[in-house]
């Protein structure tokens, strides 16, 4: 057998049985569930008199509709409110481990799986969440799924698939300062597209990439599916194994060292074939703001609202005028001038201790503009949330006059009460700015933490690399 | 599952590119416990003029002249013609319910999304990718021709204009298609193989036990 990608090694490891036009059932470790996508699942296994094939595969947080404030009042939507209340009843119908709503350890799904150690390197990991993705950062093949597939992943503990291409994405240089995985993530995707990554498993490689915490890691695969690859995935190394050791769900002891023997071959080898590569320059990146509609409408902080005369063809002239007209913005306006009402900091992409410190420093003393009707803070999960208060995170926000909420997916897609109103322009620090994401007639700027701090400060989008 | 066999109906054309599950069915809707009754609400952002919330009396809301499916001529359209990335962003499987709801039953486009491409099969949608050019020809005699009708024969793997005039061949995988025509639920499918899955995981759990404990 020849030299091997990282996602050659991790299909070949979980290849249960392949069909004649390699359709194949694929052996699944990890299977992570929320409330929103999967009741439907269970009802369908209580149909079929099916049990789950291995309970202890499965864990289970609320996060898409849970409220992020005084959580003693309960959920008040009773549609939202009977989600979350399926997923405890069937939790425990089946078994399953549920971090639930008063759970000190709940949050968004893909926050909270790593920080249990819960995802390990090797692992093949699904849920019904796109952003599953993430836990590539570990090494992983990991990807969302749909319903029908989490309760195929629950009833026989596979997945049908058939097997991606190769692209590696290589990060060349050493990050400026105030430049970050988002922004390293977002101008990847404004140079290939949202669909560039169809048909593709990504490895992100690379010094910047070595460099990078898990977080970082963990928001550059995060957004694999924004560049519309199901899974990004990083090669474990001594961040990888530094980060796990000690986590509740993390091997011990004698064991550890057997796993993590086995984990230092979760990398490509030397020579392996990539179908196609792009390399990127990160030494000459800079921060990112996206202005239009779809995350690959994406310009540098220095950079214009562009103009759709300039764009000659018609299918995407069409797109940037809609976007235009969605998002209320002229075109060749600087970014540096679009004003801002309000500022979400929070997200499995960017929720973690490590983005809540960086956008704690860019804040710390400041206090928010006066045009900015609501700056909010989200901790991707109750340890983080936890943590961030044992550093006195949380007084440097309140300080500056950002609400300190509790875990969850919250604003980034507003299932929860937390939403744009119609028009309302926001800075977000999520991962997709589709019309209505935020909130019907919300508009929606992905940026990274330390420049959705900075616009909160400012009321408008300004260079964090010359924050003082 | 139900079956796709051959397929005659009505052309709608949605005229934009990365069309998102988001603009499809909207979050607020997806707090549904049931796989059911998305279709009224299907890309209901650009359907009504008002902002819809679940268990509402759609029958009630003002409907966006605009927008191409309340277009009286495309009144009963079980065909729907798109443009590339269709079903990006969210894995929400509510995005084929609602299309399926609201009566279409195939989706022609130059690309999909993945996970979407995947959750319509196993719903019995028909997700159909043509290269751009016949995509742009479908577009044009859609547009020009009231009352467009298409016939796509799965068995056949074509899809002809109902006047016999113009026939394209398209790609699926054997498996997809076999499951398609016969209606097969892939757990059952599946589960044939449980012996095998019970070896491979009795196999991984000596090699790797940290992955049991």
């Amino acid at each position: 057998m020849g030299p091997q990608t990282l996602y050659d090694k991790l299909w070949a490891s979980h290849a249960v049985h392949v069909e004649d036009d390699g359709t194949t059932l694929l052996y699944i470790d990890r299977h992570f569930l929320h409330e929103v996508t999967s009741p439907q699942a269970f009802e369908g296994l209580r149909l079929a008199k099916r049990k789950p094939w291995r309970v202890d595969a499965n864990l289970a947080t609320a996060d898409h509709n849970v409220p992020t404030t005084d959580r003693s009042l309960g959920i008040s939507d009773p549609v939202s409110r009977t989600q979350v209340e399926t997923l405890d009843r069937n939790c425990a119908e089946f078994g399953i481990v549920q971090f639930g709503m008063s759970d000190p350890r709940q949050g968004i799904v893909h926050v909270i799986g790593p920080e249990q150690g819960a995802t390990l390197p090797g692992m093949t990991v699904v849920c019904g969440d796109s952003h599953t993705s993430t836990h590539g950062a570990f090494a992983c093949l990991a990807h969302g799924i749909g319903t029908s597939e989490v309760e195929h992943v629950l009833a026989t503990q596979c997945l049908l698939a058939k097997k991606s291409k190769n692209m590696l994405v290589w990060f060349d240089g050493k990050l400026p300062r105030g430049v970050t995985a988002k922004d390293m993530i977002l101008a990847l995707i404004g140079e290939i597209g949202t669909a560039g990554g169809t048909g593709y498993a990504i490895e992100y490689a690379g010094p910047a990439v070595r460099a990078l915490s898990m977080a970082g890691r963990m928001t550059l695969c995060n957004m694999a599916i924004e560049a519309g690859a199901r899974s990004g995935m990083v090669a474990a190394d001594e961040t990888t194994f530094e980060y796990l050791k000690g986590r509740p769900y993390a091997p011990r002891g004698e064991m550890w060292d057997r796993a993590v023997a086995y984990w230092r071959t979760l990398h490509s080898d030397e020579g392996a074939h990539f179908d196609r590569v792009v390399r990127i320059d990160v030494s000459q990146l800079k921060p990112q703001v996206t202005w239009g509609t779809s995350p690959e409408m994406v310009t540098t902080i220095d950079g214009r609202v562009p103009d759709p005369k300039q764009e000659q063809d018609p299918v995407k002239r069409a797109g940037i005028e809609r976007a235009l007209e969605y998002m209320g913005l002229e075109p060749n306006v600087p970014i540096t001038d679009i004003r801002i009402d309000k500022v979400f900091i929070g997200s499995c992409t960017n929720s973690r201790i490590e983005d809540l410190r960086a956008a704690a420093e860019v804040v710390r003393g400041k206090r928010v503009a006066s045009n900015v009707k609501l700056a909010m803070v989200v901790p991707g999960s109750g340890l983080v949330k936890a943590q961030a208060e044992q550093e006195g995170l949380d007084k440097i926000f309140k300080d500056a006059g950002f609400e300190w909420r509790e875990p969850g997916c919250s604003m980034c897609l507003g299932m929860n009460p937390d939403q744009l109103e119609p028009g309302e322009r926001c800075a977000s620090t999520s991962n997709r700015n589709f019309e209505g994401r935020q909130g019907p007639g919300g508009r929606t700027h992905l940026v990274s933490p330390e420049m959705a701090a900075a616009a909160a400060i400012a009321g408008h989008f300004v260079d964090v690399r010359h924050w003082q | 599952m139900e079956k796709f066999t051959v397929h005659r109906g009505l052309v709608a054309p949605l005229d934009r590119a990365n069309v998102d599950t988001d603009a499809i069915i909207p979050k607020q809707f997806l707090k549904s416990i049931k796989r059911t009754g998305f279709g009224p609400n299907l890309f209901d952002g650009w359907r009504y003029l008002d902002v819809g919330q679940p268990d509402q009396d759609n029958s009630k809301r003002p409907l966006n002249p605009d927008f191409v499916l309340n277009q009286p001529r495309y009144q009963g359209a079980s065909i729907l013609l798109a443009r590339e990335n269709f079903g990006c962003g969210s894995s929400r499987e509510h995005a084929p319910w609602a299309l399926l709801d609201y009566g279409f039953r195939a989706i022609i486009a130059p690309s999909f999304a993945e996970i979407f491409y995947n959750n319509s099969f196993k719903n019995g949608l028909l997700p159909i990718v043509l290269d751009e050019a016949q995509v742009d020809e479908l577009f044009k005699d859609t547009f020009a021709t009231p009352g467009f009708e298409l016939v796509i024969d799965l068995e056949a793997q074509s899809i002809s204009y109902a006047d016999g005039s113009k026939r394209f061949a398209f790609d699926i995988d054997p498996f997809r298609k076999y499951c398609l025509l016969n209606g097969l639920d892939d757990i059952g499918l599946t589960l044939r193989h449980a012996d095998k899955i019970k070896a491979f995981e009795e196999r991984r759990r000596q090699e790797q036990p940290w992955l049991f404990a």
